[in-house]
């Protein structure tokens, strides 16, 4: 944590309700989020209980496994979520746009002009927190290798012929997710601590409730008492008023209402099954026994569907940050190069990355949070003033220009001197390089003089101002003039702007090799593609 | 105040620790520490208010409901059946799947079945039977080298500051080369071979200190006393407790098991230097003041013994070492932040906050320093707040506040 967003915190306890850390929104947002909001059985990893869903926060559509151990629920359930979520993940796939760039030959080297296409939007899938993120992967992973009843060697458990497809897509947004300031898939936990800072720890920032308890309490309340509240107050039956946001729902609930009412259903489907003939009234009960279950999870995904849906409301009160759809399109990249790898008929993500694959992940992703950081400083001034804090950039008041020239060259150029007053302590010495925030153009400068005692620094503008002898008008910072300058460049090296790494096939980085296919799965002598994994 | 029980020895210096231990409790059954609990005390080795009340066999849990701030915790009974049907699964046919991983994993002879020896661990018994039983059977299977003894659910005794702590690992295995192998069964999968690491590292830590126990039974067995160092060589029967572990997970999605070896050598010294801070809980005792208590008893006429208030003093008495992730692992948890927060304590805000300001230890502090109020230029922590205060201030546009200008917070 920075000590500015410390600063803020303590400000937040002060005041009782969370203090903004963010003067713009540094993410994405859809105009048509998908929220999610999914839930799992206790002690039973990726076993789906419940999941509430939907694009309409006056519509959520829910869909429940009442038996979480049963087999058969667990595949209606998932082929239930892929009828919900594949039109809209797909959807996105119709509109494109002709984007035009080169790539390079890998045999010769050359670079060749190529048109492609590019998705004109792309989805957003909303979860919670960022345990959701991770449940949304655990349902990828869990069904992307499946064999459905269209395989030629279907196996003795085939799932519906969606699913398959929905754990691919899954794997990838849950795979983008990582990707810094990515926004094909966020946690609401994360996008609101981006922009707010609460009168408590990060660790307590991870209870959507309580997070949302500091940033709108409830009036006449503290955020600490709100919270506070949304922590840990039960109504009568001992139950949370505000449900834990997933995927794990609250023991207490577990014990007091679920089980019970898991326990009733199994009775009476148990009572169905001893009357091979059928009975209308033991059916009844098998589906009054799983309404029951139904209304129970649709309590508990209800509270949190809609703090889900009052985090949108809330970010969307910021004005979006300049670099948005700079951002938003390399997730749009992303989305389009996960569409035509399936269109092409790829094959679904492999278990482990090969270790090319693995090292170009991580070096698009530090390249990314380098961008990142840039972005949002040039965005925003509260994030700039890290830099400025950390002495990597100081912004201030210019209070005199002496025009200058560089006659060193055929033709003279621009040289003039610009001397800025700030209160900055920039760790910049004569000599250093400098480069202009916010100007009219890219510009650099060069250190001549700091004196501190005096508040001013003197810089010598290098670049940015024409190919005149005289700067070009505008070009050139005016006495009173406010202006920011930092010691790091302003643009991070990018590789071309086509395919992402990620989005890169594995199959171009060779195919990943048998040792890192599963070893676990390899010593106990399994095929772990054909392998069924029952979840028994 | 003066409160009086059967058996009450007036304090004083001669009163053993553990006497005073149990008096602090008063007559209600001790809490006796479980590997769980001696786990979690790793978590958080600066605290005393916790030392103190775990060395006492104090309920936390129930403390903090009669403070008013209930442990949010809790075991979802589909969790508890779900690791129940997996340990069954794991230790079914003859222990066939467990002895196929261990003899996998750690590189060893498979066992016949004929070699394999189950004792009866009598486990209706008492602890104290249990345990004794456990120890014969120990001391039996030193005898017999070269078979495989399984110890299902042995008891062990980890004395911990004066009292007894019962621990109950899900096996512990005698290998034919006379070697100790802890096994901790989880119910958390191994996916694609690697599982989730907070967990994997809770599970070390217990193991660890299931290990310790062992390492203790195998010293007493062999009349030496335990080596304190993890990394050390002890020659004979006390070196038979192997400081690795097999931690046994179902695979995928799967039911079917997979097991790694854990090295728990680290979790095991951090545990051993909790335990001995523990042993020092003389000197917690002497600083007590008078009249502190933790009795959660009733009277006869189902009062309670000691007042929420003077529980909330007793309490308060001692000191305590807050930070958030007592949450997680400390059953006072809410009450501690609760107490935290009043007192304006900066680490309410996390355990790293109190490296990054230095001097300034309360809210209030921090603020006035932002503020540029009294502000001693010497110190870094409050000028560098004061410079962040106005980054901060400008950037969202607001007046930077004065010095003295009366923003300084009462928090
Ligand atoms: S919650 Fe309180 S008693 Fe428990 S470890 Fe934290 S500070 Fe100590």
């Amino acid at each position: 944590m920075s000590l500015l967003s410390t600063l803020a915190r303590l400000e937040a306890v002060r005041s009782g309700r969370a203090e903004p850390l963010a003067t713009v929104r540094h993410r994405h947002l859809s105009d048509r989020p998908m929220v999610v909001v999914p839930l799992t059985a206790a002690g039973e990893a990726g076993a789906p209980l419940a999941a509430m869903l939907g694009t309409d926060r006056a519509a959520p559509r829910l869909h429940v496994v009442p038996q979480p151990l049963d087999r058969d629920q667990r595949f209606a359930f998932l082929a239930a979520l892929a009828a919900d979520l594949l039109p809209y993940l797909e959807g996105y796939g119709e509109e494109v746009e002709q984007v035009e760039g080169t790539e390079r030959d890998p045999e010769t080297g050359e670079r060749t002009p190529v048109v492609r296409e590019l998705c004109a939007q792309a989805p957003q899938l909303i979860v919670p927190s960022a345990a959701g993120v991770d449940q949304l992967g655990l349902i990828g992973r869990s069904t992307r290798f499946r064999r459905t009843a269209d395989d030629a060697d279907a196996g003795p458990h085939p799932v519906p012929t969606r699913v398959p497809l929905l754990g691919r897509w899954l794997t990838h947004l849950r795979e983008r997710s990582e990707v810094p300031g990515s926004s094909l898939l966020v946690a609401m936990t994360a996008l609101l601590s981006r922009h707010w800072a609460t009168g408590q720890s990060h660790l307590e920032d991870q209870h959507l409730g309580a997070l949302l308890a500091w940033i709108s309490p409830p009036p006449g309340m503290s955020g600490a008492e709100a919270a506070r509240r949304a922590e840990s107050a039960r109504d009568e039956r001992g139950q949370l008023y505000c449900p834990p946001a997933g995927p794990a729902t609250d023991p207490r609930f577990d014990e007091k209402l679920l089980a019970p009412a898991v326990a009733r259903y199994d009775a009476a489907r148990a009572a169905l099954r001893a009357r091979p003939g059928g009975d209308e009234r033991a059916e009844r009960h098998v589906r009054r026994a799983a309404e029951e279950i139904r209304e129970l999870l649709a309590g508990v995904l209800r509270p949190t569907w809609d703090q889900v849906w009052h985090g949108v409301d809330l970010l969307r009160t910021l004005p979006p940050a300049a670099h948005l759809p700079e951002r938003w399109e390399s997730d749009r990249w992303s989305y389009t190069g996960h569409r035509d790898r399936l269109a092409a008929g790829e094959p679904p993500q492999p278990r482990h990355d090969d270790a090319v694959t693995a090292a170009r992940k991580l070096a698009q992703r530090e390249r990314e949070q380098a961008k990142v950081e840039l972005q949002e400083a040039l965005d925003d001034p509260l994030a700039m003033a890290e830099h400025r804090l950390s002495g990597e950039a100081f912004a201030g008041t210019v209070v005199d220009v002496e025009p200058a020239y560089d006659t060193s060259g055929r033709s003279p150029k621009p040289r003039p001197l610009v001397t800025v007053r700030t209160a900055d302590r920039p760790h910049a010495d004569p000599g250093r390089e400098v480069h202009r925030a916010g100007g009219p153009a890219a510009q650099k400068a060069e250190i001549v003089a700091v004196d501190p005692d005096d508040g001013t620094l003197t810089l010598r503008l290098t670049s940015g101002m024409g190919r005149r002898k005289e700067p070009e008008p505008g070009s050139v910072p005016q006495p009173g003039e406010q202006v920011v300058f930092t010691l790091f460049e302003l643009t991070v090296r990018q590789a071309a702007p086509l395919p992402a790494p990620e989005d890169t096939p594995w199959t171009h980085g060779g195919p990943p090799s048998a040792a890192a296919l599963a070893p676990a799965a390899a010593a106990a002598g399994s095929d772990p593609i054909t392998d069924p994994e029952d979840w028994e | 105040m003066n409160v009086s029980h059967p058996g009450h020895l007036p304090h004083g210096p001669a009163e053993p620790p553990a006497q005073r231990l149990a008096r602090l409790r008063g007559p209600v059954p001790q809490r006796s520490l479980d590997a769980r609990a001696l786990a979690a005390l790793a978590a958080n080795p600066g605290c005393r208010r916790r030392a103190l009340l775990d060395a006492a066999g104090v309920d936390k849990a129930a403390l903090a409901d009669r403070l008013g701030s209930p442990a949010p915790f809790g075991q979802s009974p589909f969790a508890i059946v779900r690791g129940n049907v997996f340990e069954s699964r794991v230790k079914a046919d003859g222990y066939a799947e467990l002895l196929l991983l261990l003899q996998q994993r750690l590189g060893l002879p498979e066992p016949g079945a004929a070699e394999l020896a189950v004792p009866d661990l009598l486990p209706r018994a008492g602890t104290a039977v249990r345990t004794e039983r456990t120890r014969q059977v120990l001391a039996d299977a030193a005898a017999h080298r070269g078979r495989w003894t399984l110890l299902d659910h042995p008891m062990l005794c980890l004395e911990v500051a004066g009292s007894p702590a019962f621990l109950e690992p899900d096996a512990v295995v005698v290998r034919p080369d006379g070697r100790w192998t802890v096994v901790e069964i989880k119910s958390f999968p191994v996916l694609d071979g690697s599982a989730d690491p907070a967990k994997v590292g809770a599970a070390a830590r217990q193991a660890a200190v299931y290990v310790l126990a062992l390492q203790q039974t195998a010293a007493e067995l062999a009349g030496v006393k335990p080596d304190p160092d993890p990394y050390a060589a002890p020659e004979g029967l006390a070196a038979a407790p192997d400081t690795a572990v097999l931690l046994v997970c179902p695979r995928d999605f799967s039911n079917r098991p997979t097991a790694a070896v854990v090295d728990v050598r680290r979790e095991l010294s951090v545990t051993r230097r909790q335990l001995q801070r523990m042993t020092g809980i003389e000197q917690l005792l002497e600083a007590l003041p008078e009249g502190v208590g933790f009795d959660l008893s009733t009277d006869d006429d189902g009062s309670p013994v000691r007042s929420t208030g003077q529980l909330g003093e007793s309490v308060a008495a001692v000191p305590a070492a807050y930070s958030p992730d007592c949450l997680s692992t400390c059953e006072l948890g809410f009450h501690c932040r609760q107490e935290a927060r009043c007192a304006g304590a900066v680490e309410q805000l996390g355990r790293a906050v109190r490296g990054e300001l230095g001097s300034l230890r309360t809210v209030g502090d921090a603020l006035a320093a932002a503020a540029g109020a009294g502000t001693d230029p010497a110190d870094e922590a409050a000028a560098r707040l004061a410079r962040a205060a106005a980054l901060r201030a400008e950037a969202l546009g607001r007046r930077p506040s004065a010095p003295g200008s009366g923003e300084a917070p009462g928090v």
